[in-house]
């Protein structure tokens, strides 16, 4: 069931290790040719503490974690039925390889449009690196069809 | 070059980026590297009976190619925020072309500000994305 009452409502806890072979895998699959996404040195060199994020891996953070899906599967919606809408990420700090990343996902906005054909959910999820320092704040729409 | 607060104007653009053609293959890496392995990104049949034509891409990898119009403009550290909305679906083959332009700017707590509309469309020119971002430059 899907009403405003999952607004506030908040998942487990997660905590994801960021992979060195994974952000090269990431900047491979999005065509990144920018040393800094690839190669340690070059990281290095600028500045960087190891290999760096792309400005839309907190994404792949969440898919990770097993959170993309969350609240689907909370209110029992077929993710067949649903599209992203819209995602946002506010940045503190970079995130780099070798970074342990925590986060909690909490459902902050819920509306209906055109009578209840679609239902439109927003969840929020800031990222904090393990030694608290803030590192970027998600803000994901999800939109489900009904008819 | 680095791009400084005092070279742009609001209406100035951000040079265009024409991406390849979306193959297949990037679309499984994207899968595989993202971790999001929505049936409709991968499996024909599986997007058909979900009443798509085929398996779509994700709408975060046009995202990421937005993202790389940034960095490839200025550090990455100069971005405070990145948003999109999905506004199309982009398939195979589809070449999508990435924007922006500058809509504001301003003396913010954190810097000096300069706010942009960023778009991806499709060789038709129907937008798959509409974005926006904040980046703080000296």
């Amino acid at each position: 069931m899907l009403d405003k009452s999952i607004v506030g409502r908040q998942y487990a806890p997660f905590s994801v290790e960021v992979e060195k072979g994974r952000l090269r895998a990431f900047a491979k699959a999005i065509g990144e040719t920018n040393p800094l996404y690839l190669d340690e040195n070059a990281a290095r060199a600028a500045g960087y503490r190891s290999l760096l994020a792309p400005p839309s891996f907190g994404w792949a953070i969440i898919m990770e974690a097993d959170q993309g899906f969350s609240v689907l599967t909370d209110c029992g919606i077929d993710k067949a039925r649903t599209v992203h809408g819209e995602q946002g990420f506010v940045y503190h700090n970079e995130i780099c390889a070798g970074d342990v990343v925590n986060g909690r996902q909490t459902v902050v906005d819920y509306v209906e449009k055109k009578g209840g054909l679609l239902q439109i959910i927003t969840t929020e999820i800031p990222l904090v690196h393990q030694d608290g320092r803030p590192l970027c704040d998600l803000r994901s729409v999800i939109v489900v069809r009904n008819g | 070059m680095t791009v400084r607060f005092n070279d742009l104007e609001v209406g100035s653009t951000i040079p265009e980026r024409v991406m390849p053609p979306l193959a297949r293959v990037q679309i499984a890496m994207y899968a595989g590297a993202s971790g999001d392995f929505n049936p409709i990104h991968i499996d024909d049949e599986q997007a058909r009976s979900n009443g798509l034509p085929g398996i779509i891409a994700h709408g975060m990898l046009p995202m990421a190619f937005l993202g790389r119009l940034l960095t490839d403009w200025v550090p990455q550290r100069s971005i405070r925020k990145f948003s999109a909305r999905f506004t199309a679906m982009a398939f195979p083959g589809d070449s999508i072309t990435c924007r922006g332009r500058v809509t504001a700017k301003s003396d913010s707590p954190a810097g000096k500000l300069v706010e942009l509309e960023l778009s991806a469309v499709n060789q038709k020119g129907e937008p798959i994305l509409a974005g926006s971002a904040h980046v703080v430059l000296d």
